[in-house]
């Protein structure tokens, strides 16, 4: 009797820690991650170490929060690697004009592209997967014509973008964290937010109750493009160079997992902000704590590995039940 | 437990079985037995725990630990089990044919049959010769013939329906489960199914039979148990157990209330003089509809009727915008409205509640709260911006006039029952103030209790002003809730009844296209897909 009562509670433990796993499981690992530095990782607790942390994961948390959103629509945007070369092509070629007019004409090349995603998706019915990822070549092949090789930027309003800072914390961070907390405030309290959310759980469903669909799914896709040109132009301000052939390489990827692992689900319907964030904090601290210790960068890769593996087991196990 | 009457061992057993989910106790301490070549139908009302029960018996839910020695426990051929998959149930052998058929529709016939234990030649390759002959065996043996190397999606609900039986029946059962077998198969169909399953009885295997078709249960099923409210309130052999009594039981109501209200709870006519709320004129799409007319008036029920195929919901989606016409016209209250736009539609005050609930309707992962909020959402909403007061505001009220039994607002819809779930689209549409309701099969896969609700919700929107279109293929429905009815065939209108015209005779006359000198009694071969025809004559036997 007793027993039998244990291994129920057990069992009901097992379930609860599955969704505590999925719900905050990223929160959990940040958490360990930082403790496991603050212990074994010299000079890890410095205010430099923390910014150089906070200013290389800024891009990344930027073009997550698109992707995000195309997620949670059940779609992908493979193309955001591509989007941030061709801003950062778009925004050498037009600094002569002045740096704002070329920050509104990279960004449109990003809102651009997103336009022809998402029009892909929404008017032609093409799979996002592959939309995106025609987009994701087309992209890179036109930043590359537009500026076939590195070149600098020096424009001093630029640099200061990449290097400055409010009271210690850099520009990059505080646009990284206003813009998060703008894509939550638009998930959350905007009828765009709440269709997107409906579009990605049943589009059947969806259409018939009348809702936009279209109209919703091409927006998704230039909040994507705008999000990750964004980002091009402040990886560039950091680097104060344009590379179109190396920028943005693999960042899909890396959006995809900062996702994941924040406990978006693949299936759409939902869009976990605070988790994005704290996803791509996550995979930042891990590449970070590899290398401090001198491992080699391909087992950074495998960690991530591991670590998207274990996000989609915690949402499988958890669909389950 | 109760000793049973004398008979065949027990095959399967559940004593004192609860089953608690976070803030629902679906399953209260239910006793619930089936014997060696017994037909037992297990039926109740949405939520009565049917689903939780047939899930813990066959290894998707877990029961809650024993409350006390002995109760709570699964004794299956007279040992105690625990099934932790349904992979093991099945192992054991009990086989589940769900509601919605579970197969994989790009495979064909034969390799769905055989799926996870195929025949194996040399090399451990498939053995594809025999797993043919055998799957062909297999269905000969049930009454349908098929090609089986043909993909299953090729084929009607109905053979699907057939190919997950005989994969149930070929994996050496002892138990056979079936959840709403008949809710998409045709009357043909169902004769073949009800062959099958006497067979199975021949046979001594223990079939459990749910399904909300009454005639269904007297005619093919031996013993009976009612479930209400998470318990078995009532067990015995279905032979002499009236009808009604039956019902209340099901429902807990009195008898008397039964047979005053009657079967289904609609309450008559409503005034039929206004000017249409909704025309449609001459509604064509290729290959489904061929110059559809109809007219709708505020206040006024009007049945479509017809058989499967004859384009009921065709005209129903042509006229919410969810199917764009080659030509033809739809008039909402004087204004022509765009065709082949949801939107439009929905703008000029036409609303649909699709038939398929779960694919088209609800929105499973939202909550009831963004469910019901989500049409009106631009209205709700000020520059984009949800005003989240006004639609707690809006979901309060029509939780309350609906009479949607949830634990709040905030639970996800796919968690309600059937009768829920509808009642949350019927919200959401109402949120909108429409002027005219599409309702297609809106009482289908919900039990008596739910659907006389919204049964009675329908009749209180037509009193309030409403324009109703109804489709069922409940014929009782159609007649006791419609003040008029089209008679749709192939997609074209072939008649239309009013008044006292309204009779189970002449709508079955029309559904089957019958000229109305020739004698009543519709030839048996003919497939009319209401499977209550049988209901309404024998709905009031006493």
């Amino acid at each position: 009797m007793t027993d039998i009562d244990v291994g129920g509670r057990v069992r009901v433990d097992r379930d609860r820690l599955l969704r505590i796993l999925q719900d905050h499981g990223v929160h959990l690992g940040v958490a360990v991650l930082l403790l496991v530095n603050i212990a074994f990782t010299p000079h890890f607790v410095s205010a430099e170490n923390f910014r150089t942390q906070a200013v290389q994961v800024a891009p990344v948390m930027i073009v997550a929060l698109g992707m995000a959103l195309a997620i949670g629509s059940e779609g992908v945007d493979l193309s955001v690697g591509s989007v941030m070369a061709l801003s950062t092509s778009l925004l050498s070629l037009y600094l002569g004009y002045g740096m704002w007019i070329a920050l509104i004409v990279a960004v449109l090349g990003g809102v651009a592209v997103g336009m022809a995603g998402g029009a892909l998706v929404a008017f032609v019915g093409v799979q996002p997967i592959v939309a995106t990822l025609a987009l994701m070549v087309a992209g890179r092949g036109l930043a590359l014509v537009l500026l076939p090789q590195l070149k600098d930027v020096r424009d001093p309003t630029m640099a200061s973008l990449g290097s400055g800072d409010v009271l210690g914390v850099p520009y990059l961070v505080l646009i990284a964290a206003a813009l998060a907390l703008l894509v939550a405030f638009v998930v959350r309290r905007t009828t765009f937010g709440r269709q997107l959310l409906a579009i990605g759980d049943s589009r059947p469903a969806a259409r018939l109750a009348g809702l936009p669909v279209r109209r919703v799914l091409v927006l998704v896709y230039v909040c994507s493009g705008a999000l990750a040109a964004i980002a091009g132009v402040l990886a560039t301000a950091r680097l104060t160079a344009s590379d179109p052939t190396s920028l943005g390489h693999l960042m899909e990827l890396s959006a995809i997992t900062a996702v994941v692992v924040g406990g978006t689900p693949l299936s759409g319907g939902r869009v976990r902000v605070g988790g994005t964030v704290a996803g791509a904090v996550l995979i930042q601290l891990l590449t970070a704590t590899l290398i401090k210790h001198d491992l080699p960068p391909s087992w950074t890769q495998i960690a991530q590995a591991v670590v998207i593996i274990l996000a989609v087991y915690a949402a499988r196990e958890r669909g389950r039940r | 437990m109760p000793a049973h009457p004398a008979g065949p061992a027990a095959v399967l057993s559940a004593a004192g079985l609860s089953k608690t989910f976070p803030g629902v106790r679906a399953l209260d301490g239910v006793d619930f037995t089936v014997r060696a070549g017994e037909v037992h139908a297990l039926i109740g009302e949405n939520g009565a725990g049917k689903s939780t029960l047939i899930k813990v018996l066959t290894g998707v839910y877990r029961p809650d630990p024993p409350a006390a020695p002995g109760a709570g426990v699964l004794t299956y051929d007279g040992s105690e089990v625990e099934f932790a998959t349904p992979l093991e149930a099945q192992h054991a052998g009990i086989s589940t044919i769900y509601q919605e058929v579970d197969l994989v529709p790009l495979m064909s016939v034969a390799r769905n049959l055989f799926l996870g234990w195929e025949p194996r030649g040399r090399l451990g390759l498939i053995d594809f010769r025999r797993m043919h002959r055998e799957a062909d065996a297999a269905l000969r043996d049930l009454g349908v013939r098929v090609d089986v190397r043909r993909p299953l999606r090729e084929l009607g609900v109905g053979v699907q329906q057939m190919v997950a039986l005989a994969r149930a029946v070929s994996v050496d059962a002892r138990v056979v489960v079936m959840d709403e077998p008949t809710s998409s198969l045709e009357p043909r169909e169902v004769v073949t199914l009800f062959g099958v399953i006497r067979m199975l009885r021949e046979r001594g295997i223990a079939v459990i039979y749910v399904s909300h078709r009454l005639d269904e249960l007297y005619e093919v099923c031996d013993t009976v148990t009612v479930l209400r409210d998470g318990r078995s309130v009532h067990t015995g052999p279905i032979a002499g157990l009236d009808r009604l009594r039956l019902v209340s039981l099901m429902l807990g109501r009195e008898l008397g209330d039964v047979r005053d209200q009657g079967l289904t709870r609609f309450s008559g006519s409503h005034d039929t003089a206004a000017e249409p709320v909704l025309r449609a004129e001459e509604l064509t799409v290729r290959h489904q509809l061929h110059g559809v007319s109809l007219t709708v008036r505020p206040g006024e029920v009007v049945g479509l009727g017809g058989l499967l195929g004859s384009g009921r919901s065709e005209t129903a989606k042509a006229i919410a915008g969810a199917l764009p016409p080659d030509s033809g016209r739809v008039v909402v209250a004087g204004v022509p409205v765009r065709t082949g736009s949801t939107p439009a539609a929905i703008r000029a005050g036409v609303s649909l509640l699709p038939e398929d609930r779960k694919a088209e309707g609800i929105v499973p992962g939202l909550s009831v709260r963004e469910n019901i909020a989500l049409a009106a959402l631009p209205g709700l909403s000020r520059f984009g911006l949800v005003d989240e007061a006004r639609i707690d505001r809006v979901v309060a009220t029509f939780m309350k006039r609906l009479r949607i039994k949830a634990s709040g607002p905030h639970q996800k819809v796919g968690e309600l029952s059937g009768g829920n779930q509808q009642k949350v689209l019927l919200a959401r549409w109402l949120a909108m103030n429409p002027k005219v309701l599409l309702l297609d099969e809106p009482t289908r896969g919900i039990d008596v209790g739910a659907k006389a609700e919204v049964q009675k919700l329908i009749d209180e929107l037509a009193d309030d002003g409403l324009g109703v279109l109804l489709i069922s293929s409940d014929m009782e429905e159609l007649i006791e809730g419609s003040d008029r009815v089209v008679v749709l065939k192939d997609g074209a209108v072939v008649e239309e009844l009013a008044g006292d015209a309204v009779t189970e005779d002449r709508l079955l006359r029309a559904v089957a296209a019958m000229p109305a000198d020739v004698p009543a009694d519709v030839p048996a071969d003919v497939p009319v897909d209401v499977p209550a025809v049988r209901t309404a004559s024998g709905g009031d036997d006493d």
